[in-house]
């Protein structure tokens, strides 16, 4: 099964074709996301990606990866936020929500900002006990029970984020989007990117020849081209330099293949599988789109009106994505563009104007020519 | 607020992007909480809003009437530069050289002007090789090249310009075999009875290469255009094929300006001065479309001063090929004796033509180079797009959002 995408006057048709599996995709529940980065390092791992960068702090938090790359398929974004930030979120949030929709009953607590400090420092600077902080569910999990670590059904375990008013930590794990309509692509000249079975989109390293238009294709700045220099570590012996390490698919653009090797043998991608608080959730796409109506309504209904779903909407600019998500806050706080488009969508009216601007081109060339008749 | 004692080992927060900080720091924009509204509003009435409220010429010491809340993720790019580099200008450039001196050598060809045509053909097959060879050099895998080969792409501008490029090519690879053959007085190629058909293909191979010619011009805009990166895109959807024809016009008469006789390049400088005209006229139109965000780039740092200088040899340039076009028509008489006459305009044509060529040069390095300039800050994204989601909100179409409430 697969939606029909094809927009009416588009270019941009995201080369959809009847496929024998239901479209597959994530949803990214980043209110329960801990920061493990054990997704990372299972999509490193899996896809045996080389390193990235030279182990500096970059001083973000405790995000030392930086960004989705070639060799970075899955990112965790660590934002840290003051009271005021959070309030803003929360604020932006209700917006959303009200946009010519049914309201939701805002958030009724007002003594929180009556008191100086709330949570665990207004706790401790008063001497207050633990009374009034967000408790820790019981799991009543006996470790060392035979099954107890297998994954189980977290289904019932409260996992409202704790509602800190002073300061939060905002925790996401990126990803390609797989989009509905893929720039990256829609302007490969190679085909090297095609669309599976799965209505993901990877790119056929034996065939791509680096012309890197993919990397400007994508507004979400996720495909990228994997050059030497990507590679170098501050390891390097005499004996072996960087550029003779064993890079696989060096000069080709490389992203995301939302594991399609583990796909096609009906395994489930490296990053969902290892997630151990179910952040990262996978499954035919239909249902994870379901599931992220269901979380964030929940939310709501709890008073957290700072969450949204990101890429939820066929109507948004690149007609939805694969991958979902479910943020605490506005899109370019996590470094995610806040309305995207694919730019091919644009394409018939460029090509009108590039049209025009030839005919002109002509013309002038003729009159140029006409001008200057000698008699 | 200091929650630990260890707080001061740590590296000062960039949060909000590092203009922001030099413009106050932290508590300085933390005005009323409906930002996105405040956003949304000065993105909607368009441009002179913060953006033009600074120095004339980029100053950014001078106080913000109003500064503009802005986050970001550490002020990290959100979209990526595409891995294109000198290569990539050099082709945009040459791409458009051959387009406009195949045109050239065609009317050359038809209106009786050997010099024209000659010189013309081979700025064409000389700027085709050298801009393919660059385009070939930049790919990650240049060995690959032929892959390109496999699919004809209409939703890939990269894929049609490799057709495009091709056919033009093959129209301009015979006609100047032709050329070369007759400078070499018919000895050079073994061709034997071959060389009638040569010449015999010389109509059609320059109808061909004439046929592809302004597409070769104008389909790099598009390549542009087509990607996210905000200042490529904003140019491609407001006008940027406009400005590349033109500066491929410039290019084409101002080559041919210097490398043909005076008497003979009367429709070289036409074209060229009509090149400069809507250059000018077509750059200044799709900046007054554009985001101020998505403008400044093609202002700031080195691409700026590239545009600038382009700007100043457009004007050079169009002043000396006038001149020329004067003195050649007022002089006409004497061009055929007066060797001073002669002299001098060909010189002034030549130092002009060239300022015309480099004018269109520094124009397609200006461009690329702001390009890939406005994808470093995620400003040039953010705002952008927040406007125009904010101002199709307040059109009241809210179901287009990709960030939605439920
Ligand atoms: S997020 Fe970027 S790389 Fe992933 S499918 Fe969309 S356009 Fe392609
Ligand atoms: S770099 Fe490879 S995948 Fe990307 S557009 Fe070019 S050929 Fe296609």
């Amino acid at each position: 099964m697969s939606t029909p995408t094809i927009d009416d006057g588009t270019l941009a048709d995201g080369h959809w074709h009847d496929s024998a599996h239901s479209r597959k995709g994530f949803f990214t529940d980043t209110s329960i996301c801990i920061g493990c980065k054990a997704c990372e390092v299972a999509c490193k791992e899996w896809n045996r990606n080389p390193q990235d960068g030279t182990f500096e702090l970059l001083g973000s938090s405790y995000d030392n990866t930086g960004s989705l790359g070639a060799n970075t398929w899955r990112h965790v974004a660590f934002i840290e936020q003051d009271s005021e930030r959070i309030e803003k979120a929360r604020e932006s949030g209700r917006k959303l929500v009200n946009l010519g929709m049914p309201t939701i009953r805002p958030r009724t607590d007002e003594s929180a900002a009556a008191q100086p400090l709330d949570g665990a420092l207004g706790a401790a600077a008063e001497g207050r006990t633990s009374a009034g902080l967000p408790t820790t569910p019981e799991l009543n999990v006996d470790l060392l029970a035979p099954g107890a670590l297998e994954p189980t059904d977290l289904s019932n375990v409260d996992t409202t984020p704790p509602d800190t008013a002073d300061f939060r930590w905002l925790i996401s794990s990126d990803v390609c989007k797989h989009c509905t309509h893929a720039g990256c692509l829609d302007v490969c000249p190679t085909g090297a990117l095609f669309r599976t079975e799965f209505d993901t989109v990877v790119v056929q390293n034996d065939v791509c020849n680096g012309c890197g238009t993919c990397v400007a294709g994508c507004p979400f700045g996720v495909i990228e081209r994997r050059d030497d220099g990507t590679i170098n570590t501050p390891t390097d012996r005499d004996d072996r330099k960087a550029a003779d390490m064993d890079v696989p698919n060096a000069g080709t653009a490389n992203k995301c293949t939302l594991c399609y090797d583990r796909l096609v043998e009906g395994q489930e991608p490296a990053c969902a599988q290892t997630c151990p608080t179910q952040s990262i959730k996978f499954g035919d796409r239909q249902d994870m789109v379901e599931q992220a109506h269901d979380r964030v309504a929940e939310l709501h209904a709890k008073g957290l009106t700072e969450a949204r779903l990101y890429g939820a909407n066929p109507n948004d600019g690149v007609g939805g994505t694969g991958s979902v998500f479910l943020l605490l806050d506005e899109p370019e706080v996590y470094g995610l563009p806040p309305d995207p488009r694919v730019a091919t969508k644009d394409l018939p009216k460029m090509y009108a104007n590039a049209g025009i601007a030839a005919l002109g081109m002509v013309a002038a060339a003729g009159l140029a020519f006409l001008g200057s008749r000698r008699s | 607020m200091s929650t630990s004692e260890y707080d001061s080992y740590r590296p000062p927060e960039p949060e909000g992007g590092r203009r922001k900080r030099r413009r106050g720091g932290r508590g300085g924009p933390s005005g009323p909480d409906d930002s996105g509204g405040r956003r949304g509003g000065r993105g909607g009435n368009g441009r002179g809003g913060g953006w033009k409220n600074r120095g004339a010429d980029g100053n950014r010491e001078m106080p913000m009437v109003e500064d503009v809340e802005f986050t970001s993720y550490y002020g990290r790019p959100i979209v990526k530069a595409p891995p294109w580099g000198d290569e990539i200008g050099t082709y945009l450039f040459l791409g458009g050289l051959a387009g406009g001196s195949s045109l050239l050598g065609f009317g050359a060809q038809l209106t009786d002007r050997p010099g024209l045509r000659i010189a013309s053909r081979m700025t064409a097959i000389a700027a085709t090789g050298i801009g393919g060879a660059a385009l070939v050099a930049d790919l990650g895998r240049p060995e690959r090249f032929l892959n390109m080969m496999r699919v004809v792409k209409v939703s890939s501008p990269m894929s049609l310009g490799t057709w495009i490029l091709s056919g033009f090519g093959v129209g301009s690879g015979v006609t100047f075999a032709i050329e070369l053959d007759r400078i070499t007085g018919e000895k050079l190629l073994p061709l034997g009875p071959l060389r009638k058909v040569l010449h015999a293909m010389e109509t059609p191979a320059a109808v061909e290469s004439a046929f592809f010619a302004t597409p070769l011009a104008a389909y790099t805009a598009v390549l542009l255009g087509a990607t996210a990166v905000p200042t490529w895109n904003a140019a491609g959807r407001n006008g940027l094929p406009y400005v590349f024809v033109s500066s491929a016009s410039m290019a084409a008469g101002g080559a041919a300006m210097a490398l043909a006789p005076v008497a003979e390049t009367g429709p070289a400088r036409l074209l060229a001065l009509a090149g400069t005209a809507g250059e000018a006229y077509a750059m200044s139109a799709m900046r007054k479309r554009m985001h101020p965000a998505e403008i400044d780039p093609l202002d700031d740092g080195e691409p700026g001063h590239k545009l600038h200088r382009a700007e100043k040899l457009l004007i050079a340039g169009a002043v000396g090929a006038a001149a020329v076009e004067v003195g050649a028509r007022v002089f006409a008489k004497k061009l055929g004796g007066g060797w001073k006459t002669r002299a001098v305009l060909r010189g002034l044509s030549v130092v002009s033509g060239a300022a015309l060529a480099a004018a269109s040069a520094y124009t397609r390095f200006g461009v690329l180079e702001a390009g890939i300039e406005s994808t470093k800050d995620p400003r040039h994204v953010v705002e952008p797009q927040r406007a125009r989601l904010e101002e199709r909100r307040a059109r009241g179409i809210t179901d287009d959002s990709i960030t939605t409430g439920r």
